[in-house]
């Protein structure tokens, strides 16, 4: 590098910079090595005196996302604060207004990364194993989830860990060497004709890639779907391990991105985190509101390619009114398509009598049973076949 | 050729010099990755001024600005390189006729650098008189992850592989500025070799600042009542709520039609400057309008 940084800095502001940085891993964030010595190396072409630059600087190197910067915030704060007393290398130039007023949501997490508690309680599920014989299983293809023992949840779960999507589905605008492709690849084909001393023997082509279409999941946590929740999460994170471009998002009352959560690599882990990010299990449903932070904060970053969108719900809203109708065309105009997976569709003659419903059908592209492992299976496969034209009126599919 | 700033103040003021009135921590952020030749990552809403740093910077530095805008299936051979397949097939024809039979030697010239055609990821590695470029990758979210994966190479080491080549590395790194509207996540390996900033939407006072430099004749009035109404749009439950760049094209299109001040009427015809979805200005519509005219002109924002 051109430049005059040489060696990083040592001494008390590292002492002080690295002790933020582990609190700051402590929190959540992470922070490599290579970050601490680049923050390391920052710190001697600011004027450190300068609190709000000293912020600016810290934060653009330990900061990579959005979410973090509250937490980043709060933790600045407390340490550097607390750093005052006794080291004088701060003055109390004021902090940018985003992060004077800290609210309280992740300041416990921040507290708790000072305090270097690290208290990991893994929930202790107790798991009977039984063996199932044959006909055993065919029972359980059909069983309600809803009607089913721990057992035979636990049964469930591992039938559902082994359930794989099928890949490659969306055409790509991109090129990769194909045999059957229809585009000529000059640049192979010339660097085979040098072999044979300039003479082309053999064409090589380019095809498109295809590659899987992203799949976004609006999960239903209400009091009403909660027999469901638990089972469509480790059906969620068994896809989301499979296949990378998953986005889950749960709501009651309000909406939860739990994505993140859902990629820990064990399910069990993966579900406690996503129930330690949610505040609303079985409460409410609020499906408008919800639809509505869908739409206006997440719809253009996760629905802008292609993106078929999932939404499990049993479609008992209390508030339906025009709201709900004015939202569900909106989500169903950004996606590719829109599958409404209802656990309510298992009753023999169910008619769509409630508001809700009756609202959120004409916007949907397909209206799916969720209720047991065959209909879960049937899923799969709708989602794997080529996606059909959008129909005009989706209210022939109920 | 400028001199690259020698602090956070000296990035502020040359910033300034060319009309972009940054907050103090985008400066900082700058003069960093400047000083730290690390590559600077710009996130934020669309219409906040990502873009326009780089082209200032340039401007200001006295540097060549090369800009790569991303899309979806932008693949190698338009971003960084391409081979010229055609002439290489001519000079295999003329090779033959001259009887030239050296597979070796023929493999030599063909794939040699006067082949090659230069895309802006490789110009940008290109040694300059006047100094390192600025490279703009503007809009990364929209290419796919496969391409964010080909850049990690070229961010951290600003060197690029050609199989047939070799590896061509800068001499001198260039000023990298990836800009992304957040449509998607970016990887966080990409991130973490960047410097990171999130940029927001000015307050009323530099808003205020901006629309003035911008827009010259408009009056003192009609800017901060124009500033003020924005403001308190970006409050409003709007699908898509109006940036920078919108405030100075509405303040624009409203000196042109020679408005003085805000009237239900005059907003309303031209609120298309500034809402971009027929379903917001159905919102903005009536008493929801009036009321934001009436708070805008009542109580100008500085």
């Amino acid at each position: 590098m051109a430049n005059d940084i040489g060696a990083p800095t040592t001494g008390l502001i590292a002492d002080n910079v690295i002790g933020f940085a582990r609190a700051l891993r402590v929190a959540g964030l992470p922070i490599g090595p290579g970050a601490v010595i680049d923050a390391l190396k920052a710190m001697r072409l600011i004027d450190i005196g300068n609190r709000a630059d000293l912020f600016t600087t810290l934060e653009s190197i330990f900061v990579k996302r959005r979410e973090h910067a509250l937490v980043f915030a709060q933790a600045f704060d407390l340490f550097f604060r607390r750093a005052e007393g006794t080291d004088h290398m701060l003055d109390s130039v004021p902090l940018p207004p985003e992060a004077q007023k800290p609210p309280p949501p992740a300041s416990r997490r921040v507290q708790e990364a000072f305090a270097q508690s690290r208290n990991i309680d893994a929930p202790e599920i107790e798991e009977k194993n039984v063996q199932l014989s044959v006909s055993d299983r065919e029972v359980l293809q059909r069983k309600d989830f809803a009607q089913m023992s721990a057992a035979e949840i636990a049964e469930v779960t591992r039938a559902i860990a082994q359930m794989k999507l099928p890949q490659a589905e969306l055409r790509t605008r991109r090129f990769a060497p194909d045999a059957r492709g229809t585009r000529l690849d000059l640049r192979r084909t010339l660097r085979g004709s040098l072999r044979t001393g300039g003479e082309i023997v053999k064409f090589h082509r380019l095809g498109r890639i295809d590659k899987p279409a992203p799949i976004v999941a609006l999960l239903d946590i209400s009091g009403s779907m909660a027999d469901y929740t638990r089972l469509f999460l480790q059906f969620l994170h068994a896809i989301t391990d499979a296949r990378k471009r998953v986005s889950v998002f749960l709501f009651g009352t309000r909406l939860t991105n739990v994505t993140r959560a859902l990629r820990a690599r064990d399910p069990d882990e993966a579900l406690a985190a996503c129930s330690s990010s949610v505040e609303d299990w079985a409460g409410g449903t609020r499906i408008a509101t919800s639809l509505h932070n869908f739409n206006n904060q997440w719809g253009r970053r996760v629905l802008g390619q292609g993106a078929i969108v999932l939404l499990i719900s049993d479609g008992l809203e209390r508030e339906a009114d025009s709201r709900l109708e004015f939202e569900m065309d909106r989500l169903h105009r950004s996606c590719r398509r829109l599958i409404w997976l209802n656990p309510l569709l298992r009753f023999e003659g169910f008619e769509a009598k409630a508001q809700g419903i009756k609202m959120m059908l004409p916007h949907v592209d397909e209206f799916r049973p969720v209720h047991n492992l065959k209909s879960m299976e049937g899923l799969i496969a709708a989602l794997s076949s080529d996606p059909r034209p959008r129909r005009i009126d989706a209210r022939s599919a109920a | 050729m400028s001199k690259i700033p020698a602090s956070v103040d000296a990035t502020l003021d040359l910033l300034t010099s060319r009309g972009y009135l940054a907050e103090r921590s985008l400066a900082t952020v700058v003069y960093l990755s400047l000083k730290m030749g690390r590559p600077l990552f710009l996130e934020g809403e669309a219409g906040v001024g990502k873009t326009e740093i780089a082209k200032v910077l340039a401007a200001a530095l006295g540097r060549k600005l090369i800009r790569l805008q991303c899309y979806e299936g932008l693949d190698v051979a338009s971003a960084v390189y391409e081979w010229n397949s055609a002439a290489q097939m001519i000079a295999i024809r003329l090779a033959e006729a001259s009887g030239e039979t050296d597979r070796e030697q023929l493999s030599a010239d063909i794939f040699a650098e006067k082949y090659l055609i230069k895309r802006p990821l490789l110009q940008a590695l290109e040694p300059d008189v006047v100094g390192p470029p600025v490279l703009l990758i503007d809009e990364l979210d929209r290419a796919d992850e496969a391409f964010e994966a080909y850049l990690l190479e070229i961010l951290s080491d600003f060197q690029v592989t050609i199989p047939e080549f070799g590896t061509v590395k800068a001499p001198q790194p260039p000023i990298v500025i990836v800009t992304s509207n957040r449509t998607r996540e970016i990887h966080d390996a990409l991130k973490r070799r960047c410097l990171y900033h999130w940029v927001d939407y000015p307050s009323a006072e530099r808003e205020l600042a901006i629309v003035k430099s911008r827009v010259p004749n408009i009056s003192a009035k009609l800017s901060q009542q124009v500033v003020g109404f924005v403001q308190a749009l970006r409050e409003q439950d709007l699908f898509k709520v109006p940036g920078v760049a919108e405030t100075i094209d509405w303040a624009t299109a409203l000196t042109e039609l020679d408005a003085r001040s805000l009237t239900p009427q005059v907003v309303g015809d031209t609120l298309g400057a500034l809402l971009k979805y027929q379903d917001d200005i159905g919102r903005m519509q009536g008493p929801a309008l009036d009321k934001v005219i009436k708070e805008a002109v009542s109580d100008p924002a500085v």
